[in-house]
């Protein structure tokens, strides 16, 4: 089967590859040159000089030609920190409470579960007004903790991690009875380091997924001081009235893609395991 | 359902899943609630008191034409979305499934676009086609077509499904690959034996055993279509021009918060809502069927 | 090292009772097996000494200690679990340590009794293995090493050799016996198969559907079984059991047109319908032998050939003959049952029938 050359496919798989990177070429590409040079189409095919110079004054300056925006360098740091927090929180909060759901039997636990299942159902997108207004009602507008505590409740990794429960032999539990391990011991010594490569998976992608917020950001972090770096690039563009340099903002899209990718590229393993893992 | 083998306690249990549940019950069904209940009551016309008006805000927004054209509108740009992310995921996944060499580098590389934000996506897309400096906008005006997505509403359709069906197409592409790997060669092989030409194994033992893939990647595009672009249409058109690609999840969020209509802005919500449940279930049923198999 | 008591244990689930009130002492030190076809109740029974499962009734003690309400940690057992239960993420040197050091003993202490263990089984090049780099037998010993470092009262063994092969399981079952002998620690091992049972136990206790049909050393069971499921379950092939009937005098049985003498032990039987039972190993080829037997199939297995064939009256009958006997299918041979090895149940409870010593 396998005689026919092989030349064809490989052609249009690094065809297909070169467009898919083309969006991000051009950014590349524009990320090295001044105003002047992005002004008419097309873009220059190859790299400018001043690439650093660019790259710099975003995330030092924040020095477009729209005032008052913040450096990129702390809308990186305001997105590390989102990231960061709905990602350990999910997983944290996941883990107690799929540990709870699959090895305790107590009163409510099927509505608890259910509780948490349904919540699948219930994307931000849908309620978003009502749920705005919870967090200015708690006064959590233009915090941190408004911007991560309400997503850290989650379903699927809740799901996920009690799908890994589940395979948990019987016989391991009762050999840590017999060794005397309590439940909270058995989380610890067992049930966790068990979990490391689901918790890995799931940091992955939720890790994506953290930073890659963009509506609730948008509504529950107004002040410029809150921006994170997806949300930023937005702002940064010109409306009718002011050109938009395209160098700074491709520069800002560069930074704004590189955490999520590089994560991605670190822990591919993970992350297809997390991926397919999540619809079983 | 539950493991045999549990411990003893009803505190620690409870303890242990009070986090998820405080946060769950503030920040989903409180607010989900409050959906429910204002859907079905009117403010007066100082804001101050309510009104119990039954389902008069859902034949309010039914019967606005803003709104069934953003139904259109939506339904347009997920079938265009979810089209355009699968068909050429699927081409490349079977190219990929074919070669022997290369296989986990070109998987990274086609994987990577999934990490970028909808809205980085949708800015990166902007710049290639943005009617004055974008490259693909000048290949197009050298072709003689008069591309301008600012004024133009077909434009800018044409732009937002792009720019989100890109980032799917990884999603879309590690799925199929999965699935193709996961048939047998020996099928394969029986098919060649027979006289089956590639494009008849294909179309004949490939694409059907495919199809619970298929099946389970439209639904999770239209679902992404439906409630995961709202970066996208926000940094690349905001909604317009002149509404044209305003989708329903950007519409409950402009009349939310930038005209506070709220009985019929709570009724939209629910109305998402039913549409999420809706497409859940079909999931479920999708899952059930897998078992059976 | 204890003593371990059982005293009428029951268990329920919802409405099935799965034991019904098993009663036992095992002395200090002794290996009990308790054998018995799969869903007979054995298993239920070992995790209730473990403490894994509550007892519906009755009480399990251990040195005199009521048990019966402790957690298994406060019970000071050690138990070896069919699939070993080792922690994957844990050396071989951690699984063993893993209890000890939750009970708080000093580490110097953990590593002495560790090192101990690992000589014992010859565990030492494996300590700083992980649970899948090790094969079966060598799984199956760190799970052995795991209950020999906690120096328990008892051990219990759930079907500890299921997962080997043939081969294997043989060898490890004597490696078991004389760890148990040497150490001196009462142990209690659940098994199916009745060949382990034979050669392990010291007191073998045979379940048959939640009752202990029969408690007694291995040779008891074996020459004296007290119900025809025991009779049928120890030895193998299983003992020949056919209706028959005790003549008026006593001093004849007959099945069928089969008629043949009866051990004088026997007498109160007389004249009463009864099953009769005749182990093959107790059957011999002799030309003038009251039983004739068409053979349907022959195995020889070299020591020993296994015949299964027919009487005259159709019942089945299996004879263990030397390996010698030549004998082919269809051919017709004339049995003798050896005195001094014949049973008598009752036909409708199948209990043994009394006899004279």
């Amino acid at each position: 089967m396998q005689r026919r050359s092989e030349w064809l496919p490989h052609l249009v798989i690094w065809l297909g590859i070169a467009i898919t990177a083309f969006p991000i070429y051009q950014a590349f590409i524009a990320t090295t040159w001044m105003p002047p040079d992005l002004a008419q189409a097309p873009v220059p095919v190859l790299p400018g000089p001043y690439g650093l110079d660019n790259f710099a004054r975003v995330l030092f300056d924040g020095g477009t030609s729209k005032v008052g925006t913040t450096p990129v360098g702390v809308m990186m740091w305001n997105s590390l920190v989102m990231a960061l927090a709905i990602t350990l929180g999910k997983i944290a909060i996941s883990l107690l409470s799929a540990y709870a759901v699959v090895f305790f039997q107590f009163p409510g636990r099927m509505i608890c579960f259910w509780l948490i299942f349904i919540t699948l159902m219930l994307p931000v997108e849908v309620r978003i007004v009502p749920t705005y207004q919870v967090v200015v009602d708690l006064g959590m507008l233009n915090t941190f903790a408004g911007l991560t505590v309400p997503l850290i409740a989650s379903a699927t990794a809740t799901l996920l991690f009690r799908q890994f429960f589940l395979t948990i032999p019987d016989e391991l539990v009762e050999a840590a009875k017999i060794d005397g391990a309590g439940p909270m011991r058995f989380f610890k010594d067992t049930v966790v380091p068990l979990s490391a490569t689901n918790m890995a998976a799931l940091f992955v992608i939720l890790f994506i997924y953290g930073w890659n917020q963009y509506l609730w950001p948008l509504l529950i972090a107004p002040a410029a001081e809150m921006d994170t770096v997806v949300l930023g690039i937005k702002k940064m563009m010109g409306g009718a009235d002011a050109p938009t340099d395209w160098n700074l903002v491709m520069a800002t899209a560069l930074l704004a893609l590189l955490p999520p990718v590089a994560v991605v590229v670190l822990m591919q393993r993970w992350f297809v395991k997390g991926l397919v893992d999540q619809e079983k | 359902m539950q493991r045999k083998v549990i411990f003893k306690g009803t505190l620690l249990p409870i303890l242990l899943i009070a986090p998820q549940l405080a946060i769950t019950g503030v920040f989903f069904f409180w607010p989900a609630g409050q959906a429910l209940y204002f859907s079905v009551l009117e403010q007066d016309m100082f804001g101050t008191s309510y009104q119990y008006v039954g389902l008069e805000n859902f034949r309010t927004v039914l019967s606005d034409p803003g709104y069934v054209s953003s139904l259109w509108t939506t339904a347009v740009f997920s079938v265009g979305v979810t089209a355009l992310a699968l068909v050429p995921s699927l081409y490349l996944a079977v190219q990929v499934d074919r070669v022997m060499r290369g296989k986990g580098l070109y998987q990274t590389l086609i994987v990577l676009p999934y990490a970028i934000a909808p809205a980085v996506a949708g800015v990166l897309w902007l710049f290639l086609f943005n009617p004055t400096v974008g490259s693909a906008a000048w290949v197009l005006r050298q072709l003689g077509v008069a591309w301008n997505p600012i004024l133009n509403g077909d434009h800018a359709m044409i732009l937002v499904v792009i720019a989100s069906a890109w980032k799917q197409i990884s999603y879309n592409f590690l799925f199929f690959l999965a699935g193709l790997q996961s048939i047998p060669r020996s099928v394969i092989e029986a098919a060649a034996i027979d006289g089956a030409s590639r494009q008849r194994q294909f179309w004949d033992i490939i694409f059907p055993l495919l199809s619970p893939t298929t099946f389970f990647l439209i639904v999770v595009n239209v679902v992404y279509a439906f409630f995961d672009t709202f970066g996208v249409i926000d940094a690349v058109t905001s909604g317009g021009p002149a509404k044209a690609t305003e989708i329903l999840v950007y519409k409950v969020y402009n009349d939310g918060f930038r005209s506070a209509q709220f009985g019929t802005s709570a009724a939209q919500s629910v109305i998402l809502m039913a549409i999420v449940i809706a497409l859940t279930a079909i999931q479920f049923r999708y899952i059930e069927r897998k078992v059976h198999y | 090292m204890a003593q371990v008591t059982l005293q009428s244990v029951e268990k329920r689930f919802g409405d099935t009772q799965v034991l019904h009130g098993i009663s036992t002492d095992i002395p200090d030190g002794a290996f009990v097996v308790i054998v018995g076809p799969s869903g007979c109740g054995k298993s239920t029974l070992l995790r209730i000494v473990a403490g894994l499962e509550t007892q519906s009734n009755g009480q399990i003690l251990i040195d005199g200690r009521d048990v019966s309400a402790l957690e298994p940690k406060d019970r000071d057992i050690a138990m070896v679990f069919q699939n070993y239960a080792l922690y994957p993420h844990m050396t071989v040197r951690e699984n063993m340590a893993y209890g000890l050091k939750i009970r708080g003993l000093p580490t110097d202490q953990i590593s002495q009794r560790v090192a101990r263990a690992a000589d014992i089984l010859q565990l030492g090049p494996y300590l700083d293995r992980k649970p899948r780099q090790l094969s079966g037998g060598q799984r199956q010993r760190v799970a052995m090493g795991r209950a020999i470092v906690r120096e328990p009262k008892a051990f219990l063994f759930d079907e500890p050799l299921s997962n080997l092969d043939a081969k294997l399981r043989v060898q490890m079952r004597v490696e078991i016996k004389k760890l148990q002998r040497q150490l001196g620690i009462t142990s209690l091992y659940v098994t199916h198969d009745q060949v382990e049972a034979m050669t392990l136990a010291d007191r073998l206790i045979c379940m048959n559907a939640g009752r202990a049909d029969q408690i007694g050393s291995p040779l008891d069971l074996y020459t004296k079984p007290s119900t025809t499921f025991v009779a049928g379950f120890i030895g193998s092939p299983a003992m020949n059991l056919v209706s028959a009937t005790v003549s008026d005098d006593g001093v004849d049985i007959s099945f069928g047109v089969e008629r043949l003498p009866l051990d004088p032990i026997w007498q109160e039987s007389a004249g009463r319908p009864v099953i009769f039972g005749i182990r093959p190993e107790h059957l011999v080829a002799t030309g003038d032998g009251p039983i004739q037997v068409s053979v349907d199939l022959v195995e020889a297995l070299g020591a020993d050939t296994l015949i299964y064939g027919q009487t005259q009256s159709g019942q089945t009958l299996t004879a263990r003959l030397p390996g010698s006997s030549v004998v082919g299918i269809g051919d017709k041979i004339r049995l003798t049952a050896l005195s001094g090895h014949q049973h008598l149940f009752d036909t409708d409870t199948g209990i043994r029938l009394p006899s004279k010593t």
